[in-house]
């Protein structure tokens, strides 16, 4: 996967066809209150799937690392992790973007929108942790554990957690249902879909080009010593 | 070259199902415009992803033949 180049045109097709239909397509009229901004969900939301879907690549990397030490496992995690949270920073301002819109306020205390800051600030304290260790196995070792339990931790936080309680505004969580929910014109599926696969290739691209740039520098010094 | 070909295949798909509406915003049919500009945009990110990917690999390829 990561030697071969289809899934990345495939990705940046895909966006491009969910950013023209996203924005050409006849949607549903006026679902909740969201008249055209509606649209937004083939952008704003697949930010979110992505950042997941990064974050579950470098848990999984981490674990490995667990196992076997190889610390490449660990750049693979780290640089993923890196790409989730340029994402789930993207995910938050356009959320802020739209609830401004639709809920009269950039910020609320919701549920969803706190949990998935602090699932955001998790993982930025990854980062840091990260970058205080300079001796590499140890760094590798500790982030890697860290890892592990921040996932579930951000998955509770942003995911589960807003679907149990009982009041939020934001789709999916609480007493508000979700998109999914509504008898939707299939023109938003027909581009939502689409976009996620589209927009978890181009993240995915986005880490390997890291991750290679990370492998790259740990050969040339191993040539210099 | 296949490549263009889908994204071209892409556009025209998605001119034939747009449709316009009453509303203000499609009528007039400048919404293309918009489209277009993000559009280009996003061509330009993904050459320049592209480009980056070809730097890595010629790197990669000089130090897999060097030692």
């Amino acid at each position: 996967m990561i030697n071969s180049n289809w899934w990345k045109y495939l990705g940046a097709v895909l966006v491009l066809y969910s950013i023209i239909g996203g924005l050409l397509f006849v949607n549903p009229n006026n679902l909740l209150f969201l008249d055209e901004t509606v649209r937004n969900l083939n952008f704003h939301v697949p930010m979110w799937f992505t950042m997941i879907a990064l974050l579950f690549i470098s848990v999984v990397n981490s674990m490995k690392y667990l196992k076997t030490f190889d610390l490449k496992y660990d750049i693979i995690a780290s640089k993923c992790a890196a790409v989730a949270v340029l994402f789930g920073l993207m995910g938050l301002a356009t959320g802020s973007v739209w609830a401004r819109f639709s809920w009269g306020s950039w910020w609320t205390a919701d549920a969803k929108l706190n949990g998935a800051a602090i699932g955001e600030l998790l993982y930025l304290a990854y980062l840091i942790l990260r970058n205080s260790i300079d001796e590499p196995s140890k760094k590798a070792r500790l982030s890697s554990v860290y890892s592990i339990f921040a996932f579930p931790l951000f998955l509770v936080f942003a995911w589960i957690y807003p679907k149990m309680i009982t009041n939020s505004m934001h789709p999916g969580s609480g007493d508000t249902v979700g998109f999914n929910q509504y008898p939707l014109n299939n023109n938003l599926r027909m581009t939502f879909y689409p976009a996620v696969i589209g927009w978890i290739c181009m993240g995915w691209w986005m880490s390997t080009l890291l991750i290679r740039n990370e492998f790259l520098r740990l050969n040339k010094q191993k040539n210099e010593n | 070259m296949k490549i263009k070909l889908l994204i071209l295949l892409s556009f025209i798909s998605t001119m034939a199902f747009a449709q316009t509406h009453e509303n203000p915003f499609y009528s007039n049919g400048k919404i293309y415009v918009v489209v277009t500009v993000i559009s280009i945009i996003f061509t330009g990110i993904v050459v320049y992803l592209i480009t980056l990917d070809r730097r890595l690999k010629k790197t990669e390829k000089e130090l897999k033949d060097k030692p």
